[in-house]
C-alpha cells in the first residue's frame, strides 16, 4: 500500500479515535496535507473530518499546508520509527518535511496535528 | 496504616542572585556526595524525582535538585512584572553557583539536562574547579533551531500547551506513556514566557563553540550523555562537542530522548549508574 493509500484511510481512523475527537472539539480548519505528491484537502469541523479530498482541485484555498516526501511519511507511520524520523519538527529539521500558510490553527492544536497524522502509525 | 512518603524533603532556601534576594524551592535526598540536578528549560525539579527516590544513588549521593528562579515552585524575583525573563550564560551561572554556596555544598557534582547540559559545559569552561564532577545530558556546544520561539508566547497561542506539543517529540517513542505524560505536564505547568526566556540562553547567548575546546578535564572529569531520539540536541551534536574535549566521556543512549531523567527513569539508570559509580 502506498503512503498516500495509507493517508486515504484518516477519516476511518480518526471517527474510532474518540480521545482524539475530544482534544480537537476547539477545532475548524480547512488545510492541506501533501502525502509525497499527493495533496489532501482536510475539511476539520469541531476536530472531526467533515471531508477529506484526494488529489489536485484547481483554485482550492486552505489555511496552511504540511507536505512530506513518501519516504518521510513511510518512515514516520513505522510502529516504532527509527531516531530523526518520529516527529513532525523531526521531519522538517532533516528537511524532509514543510509547512507554510497561516500557522496559527497549527499550533493552536499542535499535539492534535501531530497525533491525527500519526494516526496510519504501524496500520499498512 | 502508615503513610506511604516518597523519601525526598522539599525546602526554600534564600539567596542572593546577582544582589537580587531569591526564594529557591529545592527538593533533597540522601546522603554522601553532593550532587546538584538541573532541569530542562521550562519544567522544574520534578523531572528528577525518580533520581530522588532511588536508594542505589541515595545511599552514596546527597541529591539536589533545585527549581531554577521562575520555575517551578521557586518565586520569581521582586519586579517581575515589569521585566521580560531571559536567561542568560551568566544569570543561570551565578543561580547554580549561588544555590551552591546558600547550600555550603563541598565541591559537589552537577548534573543538568539541556540547557542544565549547556550551562555545565560553561561550569567546566569557568569554574571547573568548584565541581567534583560534571554531568552533562543532552548538551552540546551549539544545536540548530528548529522551530520559531515567537510561537510560545502570545495571547491567542496556549502557552502551556503549545510547549508541551512541541516537545513532546523529543521523548523516545519507546518511553513509558506514563513517564511520557508527566513530562508533558510539567511543561504544561510553566510560567508565561519562562520556556521562551530560557531559549534566548539555549539559542542567543549560550553559544559556546570553539570555548568547549578550553575545558580541563583534569580539573574536573565530565560526561557527556544523549539520547538518541533527541533531535534538538542530536547525538551527532553532542558528539561533535566531545571530540574537541580531551578526556570527555560521551555516551549515545538507545531508546531515550531529551528527557531522559523523566521520561524513561528505568532505562535511564542503566547509563546513569555507571557514571555515578565513577565519581564516589
Amino acid at each position: 500500500m502506498s503512503p498516500a493509500d495509507r493517508f486515504a484511510r484518516l477519516p476511518a481512523l480518526l471517527a474510532a479515535d474518540e480521545d482524539l475527537l475530544r482534544r480537537g472539539r476547539w477545532l475548524t480548519v480547512d488545510c492541506r496535507v501533501d502525502i509525497g505528491s499527493e495533496p489532501f484537502f482536510l475539511t476539520i469541523r469541531d476536530g472531526a473530518l467533515a471531508a477529506v479530498d484526494r488529489g489536485p482541485r484547481l483554485m482550492r484555498s486552505t489555511v496552511f499546508t504540511f507536505r512530506a516526501t513518501d519516504e518521510a511519511w513511510t518512515q514516520y507511520w513505522q510502529p516504532i520509527p527509527a531516531p530523526g524520523w518520529h516527529d513532525l519538527f523531526a521531519l522538517t529539521k532533516r528537511g524532509a518535511a514543510s509547512m507554510d500558510g497561516d500557522l496559527r490553527p497549527l499550533l493552536q492544536n499542535l499535539q492534535y496535528f501531530k497525533d491525527l497524522l500519526a494516526l496510519p502509525r504501524g496500520k499498512a | 496504616m502508615a503513610p506511604k512518603l516518597d523519601p525526598m524533603i522539599g525546602r526554600y532556601v534564600r539567596t542572593d542572585i546577582d544582589g537580587v534576594p531569591h526564594r529557591l524551592y529545592f527538593e533533597e535526598a540522601g546522603q554522601g556526595i553532593p550532587l546538584v540536578c538541573l532541569h530542562t528549560a521550562g519544567a522544574d525539579n520534578r523531572q528528577f524525582r525518580h533520581l530522588l527516590a532511588d536508594p542505589e544513588i541515595t545511599s552514596r549521593f546527597r541529591v539536589l535538585a533545585f527549581d531554577m528562579p521562575w520555575h517551578g515552585k521557586s518565586t520569581p524575583p521582586d519586579g517581575w512584572e515589569r521585566t521580560e525573563y531571559r536567561l542568560t550564560t551568566q544569570s543561570y551561572t551565578a543561580a547554580i553557583r549561588a544555590f551552591c554556596a546558600a547550600m555550603e555544598l563541598d565541591r559537589p557534582a552537577v548534573m543538568g539536562c539541556s540547557i542544565g547540559g549547556r550551562i555545565v559545559l560553561n561550569l567546566a569552561i569557568s569554574h571547573a574547579r568548584e565541581f567534583r564532577a560534571l554531568i552533562a545530558l543532552e548538551a552540546a556546544d551549539f544545536q540548530q533551531p528548529w522551530y520559531d520561539t515567537a510561537w510560545l508566547h502570545r495571547p491567542d497561542v496556549h502557552g502551556g500547551e503549545v510547549c508541551a506539543a512541541l516537545i513532546s517529540g523529543l521523548i523516545a517513542p519507546q518511553s513509558p506513556a506514563i513517564n511520557r505524560h508527566e513530562t508533558l505536564w510539567m511543561y504544561m505547568q510553566g510560567g508565561p514566557g519562562v520556556f521562551k526566556g530560557d531559549l534566548y540562553f539555549y539559542r542567543v547567548d549560550g553559544d559556546l563553540r570553539e570555548k568547549v575546546k578550553g575545558i580541563d578535564t583534569a580539573a574536573c572529569p565530565l560526561y557527556l550523555l544523549t539520547g538518541e531520539y533527541d533531535f534538538s540536541c542530536a547525538a551527532e551534536d553532542t558528539t561533535r562537542t566531545a571530540a574537541q574535549i580531551p578526556g570527555a566521556e560521551l555516551q549515545i543512549m538507545k531508546e531515550l530522548g531529551h528527557f531522559p531523567m523523566s521520561e524513561n527513569p528505568a532505562k535511564f539508570r542503566e547509563y546513569i549508574l555507571p557514571v555515578l559509580a565513577k565519581i564516589s
